[in-house]
């Protein structure tokens, strides 16, 4: 069961860095990579998702809106079942995080498919986001309130 | 009532060919593209997406271009497109509290965990046109300062651990969530399908319910406890793949209002409040969403309804603009039946009338 839970993290936390990239980032770590034979499960498919916030942002749940979601899902000819969802309308993007999902529960694949794949893409997404952060940091402020004089 | 007419048809095509060339405009200007729109008209993608009810930039800037500028017919557009996509679920509730903030403002308090974080923001500017902008303009690189790591709570967490704020109702065990596009809406109507209606609902219709409150009609006495804009993380359980999958982030900006305390014999008083959430950043109708949801809640707080503000049935029946404007804008359309009917009643009460005016006539120019 543990075993079981760890791989299902690393695939989460897969799926989260490839969510964020572009399709053709994906692709072009995978163009260096010995892909093993694979077949779409469910070609690419384009749908919506319900998005759903909280009353007060911890509260019972309301329907805040809903957004475009692409789908897909391959199968490696060893038969691990990978499968790709992403926010948009980009089918080859879903598709292509369906193959990474499939390489990740591989034995044979998965190790380098985290190194090639992942790794540099995780590492893209955090410099990303750490130059995001200083150029927010630098808007914080300090208000101060006057202190009104004696009398 | 609206009656359907034949003919014009050649009329309404080519009144189509030259609304394209007018959008078009002058040819030897360049054409606008959709990256363009989006990355420079971004706030106008936020509105369209959050009214259109739907989180996707590029289609959201089609529509701003397709409809001419015109924002409320974009949102028009947009909700016309999702009623052809199929649904694969609803997502995992988003973590505001978890949000990347770009920006964080408290007017409640100044020393806030994780501090007052201005953002790309229009406040304090001086609202005088800038002439360098018509010219061809290249903005400074943004300023960076090493971010902290410390977390930024909501600030109504933080008054929630003192009991000083009600805590947000919990959903009842077992209980679904209403969704306003699947049912018909009834009143009364839970917070759920309230909040989904103001989510979507026009802004300037928000403003003005919200600016109404502020101006006596159902006043809630609110102060902006805490208004963030920034990333969030969205999941969604899917089936196939047996446990909750990350799609992504979205922008999101989160109004709450701190409202008038409220206590009774048996509840020690504490502030209430109310609550704003749209995409993007969209901060005049998260605050107005924040005050209208509050004056909604007159109800569940046991204050007497008086004011339009605080009337769940006239906010949430005039809120949506593409409702709204189908059944103002319908008045345009071809008439002729029900006007005639209505022209034949006045030619003969107006005959009437004259033939009682008649003997009065004679008599006066008899005396």
């Amino acid at each position: 069961m543990t075993q079981h839970n760890d791989q299902q993290a690393q695939r989460k936390a897969a799926m989260a860095v490839l969510a964020q990239a572009e399709a053709g980032e994906i692709a072009a770590r995978l163009r260096n990579f010995a892909l093993p034979d694979h077949q779409d499960l469910r070609t690419p498919e384009n749908g919506l998702v319900m998005l759903r916030g909280r009353a007060g942002g911890d509260g019972a749940p309301f329907n805040l809106g809903e957004a475009t979601v692409s789908r897909a899902a391959v199968r490696l000819a060893s038969g691990e079942v990978g499968f790709g969802y992403t926010l948009g309308r980009d089918g080859e993007k879903a598709r292509l995080i369906a193959l990474c999902d499939a390489l990740v529960q591989s034995r044979d694949f998965g190790g380098a498919v985290e190194r090639d794949v992942i790794a540099p893409l995780r590492e893209q997404l955090m410099t990303r986001r750490t130059q995001a952060a200083a150029e927010t940091a630098a808007t914080k402020v300090d208000f101060y309130t006057m202190v009104r004089g004696e009398g | 009532m609206y009656v359907a007419v034949k003919g014009g048809e050649r009329a309404i095509e080519n009144a189509h060919r030259l609304l394209a060339h007018r959008r078009r405009g002058d040819q030897s200007v360049p054409e606008v593209t959709l990256d363009q729109i989006s990355e420079q008209l971004g706030l106008a993608v936020d509105r369209v997406m959050s009214e259109g009810s739907l989180y996707d930039r590029e289609l959201a800037s089609l529509a701003i271009k397709q409809a001419r500028g015109d924002l409320i017919e974009a949102i028009f557009l947009v909700r016309a497109f999702r009623a052809t996509m199929p649904r694969f679920g609803a997502s995992e509730p988003v973590d505001t509290g978890a949000m990347r903030v770009q920006r964080r403002v408290s007017s409640t308090f100044k020393d806030i965990p994780g501090g007052q974080i201005l953002g790309p923001t229009f406040d304090y500017t001086h609202r005088l046109l800038d002439p360098s902008l018509a010219r061809g303009f290249v903005p400074e690189a943004p300023a960076t300062t090493e971010a902290s790591t410390a977390l930024t709570p909501r600030v109504t967490d933080i008054l929630g651990r003192d009991g000083l704020i009600e805590s947000s109702p919990q959903a009842e065990d077992g209980a679904g969530v209403g969704d306003l596009t699947r049912e018909p809406l009834n009143f009364p109507a839970d917070r759920d399908l309230r909040l989904q209606n103001l989510a979507r609902g026009d802004e300037g219709f928000l403003l003005a319910m919200g600016y109404s409150t502020q101006r006596g009609y159902g006043r809630n006495h609110p102060f902006a406890g805490e208004i963030r804009f920034g990333e969030v993380e969205v999941e969604f359980v899917a089936e196939d793949a047996g446990f909750a999958v990350p799609l992504g982030s979205i922008e999101l900006t989160e109004c709450q209002m701190v409202n008038q305390f409220k206590g009774s014999a048996t509840e020690a008083p504490c502030f209430t409040r109310g609550y704003g959430l749209a995409f993007g950043q969209s901060e005049r109708k998260t605050m107005s969403m924040a005050l209208v949801d509050r004056a909604l809640r007159a109800r569940e707080l046991g204050e007497e309804v008086r004011a339009p503000a605080q009337d769940e049935e006239f906010v949430m029946s005039h809120s949506d603009n593409v409702q709204a404007t189908g059944f103002v804008e319908h008045l345009k359309l071809p008439h002729y039946v029900d006007f005639q009917s209505e022209l034949g009643l006045l030619r003969k009460l107006r005959q009437e009338f004259a033939d009682a005016q008649a003997p009065d006539a004679m008599k006066e120019a008899a005396e």
